[in-house]
């Protein structure tokens, strides 16, 4: 296995929770600053991660000196090219969503429990241990139902789906370990995880926990628990390299199911948290259907929207939030009329919600185009479906912005203009959100290539049981033949 | 120099005039440095200027030369590429200055031209001065895209910035729930339409390996080409197109977002939508014309949309009270003949007719706002009303009732309502009430403690009250 020049992953995963211990006991405002400094360092070391992997040319690389070898198992810890930028795509979020945190609302934030949240979203993305990433998964929901313990919420709608999903991923994990690579166990596993995913990825009629999470806790917390989309990453590597070609067309049936009806859902709504939600639900259903139709096209396409909808409907949330900061939760029955009072706040809100829909100049258009042409390549009609989606998206993200920021005009007596640290980072989100639009091509090679590797494993995956077996023609799709010969001859 | 490089580095200013003062414009509203109005004017007509200097030169250059065919290219944008099967995917950006993009890129230049030069007089002062000049800067550059582009994809990426302009520039006036609603109800026509341009976009990946218009159209500079696509495919292609082309220009059945995108400023945003994109869709049309020829009966259902909505703006036209609908569906007409003309092949009457059209109409708009008060003047003058009024109980019945279709504009928004808004929402509403109450019997939320007592003496209830 190659390495890396530094340690940095383990860095990048222990920084935030060095800087949980200390925010743990310390007021607002310090804790904010550990939080910033705890969370600045693991973008730092993620960044750096990415660019090392770059440097050893290599799809997948271990840290040096693998500090943590005398676990079980040996180091857990391994960055390849798939999660390469989804490491310091979340620690962006994370360490945007503390410094977009304003004074008042520090106080109904925890930066203690956040930063721990960090930490384990960073480390279920730098392992592919099934054990590890079940472990991390589990691990991940705690910090979030303390917060709504806190808040006085029920925590049962939340705990119901987290530990069924817990408890379907286990099992899914457990009867592929012992049941061996093939026969009924194999697939029960496989449909399980397939389960766990779908629970965890908040797809119909599974999505009431995640419609729950806006309503109770903190609306930072709920962006920073469900914009990595680690449920996404599970099938990644835990689905993907061996589901049977019937148990993704589910995945990716009912994932396209969720899209559309997330999006229409988004339309019908009255708060403008669950507006989010319902949209945030729409995007990360794309990426599943993406991941699912597991063609070269189309899992270039998820992996690009993947990265395009997490900087985007991070800083459409983050937007929100400011403006939720100011107003309170807003009712999108009625025109708010907000846009003269904030002219900054709905202008970002605009951009990240297009970028979110994939609009020309966006990061987003050619996430959006390529995973439309891999789903038309795939079968016209969940082309046609994803379209519809995307569709319906575009008029909820305008829908919201009119109830929001127009119709009326919002008396005040207080300024409601940006305030510096929000500006920064929305204005950071923005300039990646404009700069991956008009220059997308690095990011879609990068893509490209790590798509072309995870259908090469799936193959060699698939190929393995007829390798006793005699020689056939070509066990291999030709899609998946031509694929892996571009990436070779890159 | 060459002839041919001049031709060239003209066509790239060009197109890059348009974009630089949308990402100035663009930039600083988002940074909110605030340009003053005179740099923003400044600004506009050095940008504007250019681009119609520029792409005049292109024509006089082509004219000299003879060449009908001038190709900006700047390469692939994206592309996955899949060495052994051609399968790849590439966004490609091309420009084309030809017959039928010149005059309608000169058209461009000059329409958005007189109305930067009116609204940076007629807005001063104005509270949206600003934003108004950056949705300009974003139409005027999907405008030029549109018109120059030289695959479908590029045309998208027009077609989609003067949508979202346009629907911006309706909701301008967005103190006020009406302009902002017709603005909503344009998008949302709009992205409809945008979903079946890209399903064609897709399909016509599929079918010609990728969206160059050369490859799709046959190699002839316009209108020579001939499309090579098979009859079956072309109509379905075709239709979609079709689809796409009346959400933009308000053909039949969406005819109706035309008025309702006259509550922009007047008169400066009615003209975008009187002049230019309205004939977006036309436009389009006219650059697949080679496609259509394809397929007789899609030839019959584009002439067929074309006098029907022609039909139905003409009779609706003479109904309307207020002078901008009535010119708003006096376009509708036009645009509707037009689309006739290209469905029976008569390529440059269509692209003139155009021309002219959106010139007049422009003229009409910018008259429309005074024309009232010049009717009050002839009136004084002559010292009665210039029309007698016609007593509606003298009409026939089927007189009667046209008039009364006319003034309900046929309804046509209505009936969307009623066959395809109001069931989906009220469907979603109904999910989304169960859901609450799933949610709520999940949670199983202790209940809240009782109220206070209310006070039961007079004067405590008089309190209370």
């Amino acid at each position: 296995m190659n390495e890396l020049h530094l340690p940095l992953i383990e860095i990048a995963v222990f920084a935030p929770l060095l800087g949980a211990l200390l925010a743990r006991q310390a007021g607002p405002d310090t804790a904010r600053r550990c939080a910033l400094i705890a969370s600045g360092a693991a973008l730092g070391c993620s960044v750096a991660v990415w660019i090392d992997l770059a440097l050893v040319h290599a799809f997948e690389a271990h840290d040096r000196w693998a500090l943590l070898s005398w676990l079980p198992g040996g180091d857990p810890f391994v960055i390849d090219e798939v999660s390469a930028p989804l490491l310091p795509l979340a620690a962006l979020q994370f360490l945007l969503t503390f410094v977009a945190t304003l004074r008042a609302s520090a106080a109904r934030f925890s930066f203690a429990l956040s930063l721990i949240g960090e930490s384990l979203v960073l480390a279920t993305l730098a392992t592919k241990s099934p054990w590890l990433i079940t472990a991390l998964m589990a691990a991940a929901a705690v910090p979030v139902a303390i917060q709504l313990k806190r808040r006085g919420a029920s925590t049962r709608v939340f705990t119901l789906h987290m530990t069924l999903f817990i408890a379907l991923l286990t099992a899914g994990v457990a009867l592929k370990e012992w049941g061996g690579a093939e026969g009924t166990a194999a697939v029960a596993g496989t449909v399980a995880i397939a389960l766990a995913v779908l629970i965890r990825c908040a797809a119909t009629p599974f999505h009431l926990w995640l419609v729950d999470l806006f309503d109770r806790v903190s609306f930072g917390a709920a962006i920073l628990f469900v914009t990595p989309m680690t449920g996404a990453y599970v099938a990644l590597r835990l689905l993907l390299p061996d589901a049977p070609e019937a148990v993704l067309r589910g995945v990716a049936v009912v994932s396209l199911v969720t899209a559309v009806y997330a999006a229409a859902m988004a339309l019908v709504q009255r708060d403008a948290r669950r507006v989010f939600a319902y949209l945030l639900l729409s995007h990360a259903s794309l990426v599943l259907v993406g991941l699912e139709i597991a063609t070269l096209l189309g899992l270039t396409g998820a992996l690009c929207v993947w990265l395009s909808v997490g900087l985007a409907m991070t800083g459409f949330g983050l937007t929100l939030r400011c403006v939720e900061t100011r107003v309170g939760r807003i009712d999108v029955d009625r025109f708010n009329g907000l846009h003269d009072a904030s002219p900054t706040l709905a202008g970002l809100f605009l951009l990240t919600g297009l970028a979110s829909i994939g609009f020309p100049g966006t990061v987003g258009f050619i996430a959006v185009e390529l995973l439309v042409e891999g789903a038309v390549q795939s079968a016209p009609v969940i082309g046609v479906v994803v379209l519809i989606a995307t569709a319906l998206n575009g008029v909820a993200v305008l829908r919201a912005y009119f109830r929001i920021f127009t119709g009326c005009e919002h008396a005040s007596t207080i300024d409601l203009g940006i305030r510096p640290s929000e500006r920064i980072a929305v204005l950071v989100l923005s300039v990646l959100i404009l700069g991956g639009g008009l220059w997308p091509q690095p990011g879609v090679a990068s893509r490209r290539h790590a798509a072309a590797e995870l259908l090469r494993q799936r193959a060699a995956v698939s190929a393995a049981p007829l390798a006793n077996s005699p020689p056939s023609p070509s066990p291999l799709d030709p899609t998946l033949r031509s694929a892996f010969a571009a990436n070779d001859h890159e | 120099m060459t002839s041919d490089q001049l031709a060239s580095w003209l066509a790239s200013i060009s197109i890059a005039a348009p974009a630089l003062l949308a990402t100035v414009f663009c930039v600083s509203s988002l940074v909110s440095t605030r340009l003053s109005e005179r740099t923003t004017a400044r600004l506009t007509e050095l940008c504007v200027v250019t681009g119609l200097v520029t792409a005049f030169g292109v024509l006089v250059i082509m004219l000299w030369t003879g060449s009908r065919h001038v190709v900006v290219e700047l390469g692939n944008w994206a592309a996955v590429h899949d060495a052994i099967e051609h399968d790849d995917y590439h966004f490609h950006f091309k420009f084309v200055f030809d017959r039928l993009s010149v005059p309608f890129v000169l058209l461009t230049y000059v329409l958005v031209g007189t109305v930067g030069a009116f609204g940076s007089r007629y807005l001063h002062r104005e509270r949206g001065f600003h934003r108004f000049f950056a949705q300009y800067g974003l139409f005027l550059l999907g405008m030029v895209m549109a018109a120059l582009a030289g695959t479908v994809e590029t045309l998208f990426f027009g077609w989609e910035l003067v949508g979202l302009s346009s629907a911006l520039l309706v909701g301008y006036f967005h103190d006020r729930p009406a302009p902002v609603r017709n603005a909503q109800r344009v998008w949302s026509v709009y992205r409809f339409a945008d979903a079946a341009f890209l399903v064609a976009a897709v399909a016509m990946h599929q079918c010609a390996g990728g969206g160059d218009f050369s490859a799709m159209m046959g190699e002839g500079a316009w209108p020579y080409g001939h499309a090579s696509i098979e009859p079956g495919a072309a109509l379905a292609i075709g239709l979609l197109l079709l689809t796409a082309a009346a959400g933009k220009s308000g053909l039949l059945p969406f005819s109706e977002w035309v008025p309702r995108a006259m509550e922009g400023p007047t008169p400066s945003s009615a003209i975008f939508y009187g002049a230019l994109s309205v004939h977006l869709g036309a436009y389009l049309l006219l650059r697949v014309s080679p496609l259509l020829e394809s397929s007789h009966l899609l030839q019959v259902a584009v002439v067929t949309l074309g006098l029907a909505s022609a039909v139905y703006g003409a009779v609706v036209a003479r109904a309307q009270t207020d002078i901008k609908t009535a010119i708003a569906f006096a376009s509708v007409t036009q645009v509707g003949l037009i689309t006739a003309e290209i469905g029976l092949g008569l390529r440059y009457l269509a692209l003139v007719h155009l021309v002219g059209h959106a010139c007049l109409r422009t003229l009409q708009l910018l008259r429309a706002p005074s024309l009232l008060d010049d009717r009050r003047t002839i009136e004084d003058a002559l010292g009665g009303r210039l029309v007698n009024q016609v007593d509606a109980t003298e009409l026939s019945p089927f007189r009667r009732w046209l008039y009364r279709f006319s003034l309900n504009r046929g309804s046509l928004d209505a009936w969307i309502d009623r066959l395809v808004v109001n069931p989906f929402i009220s469907l979603f509403a109904t999910a989304r009430d169960a859901e609450e109450r799933w949610l709520d019997c999940l949670r199983r939320d202790t209940p809240p403690k009782p109220a206070a007592p209310v006070p039961t003496t007079p004067v405590a209830e008089a309190e209370v009250a």
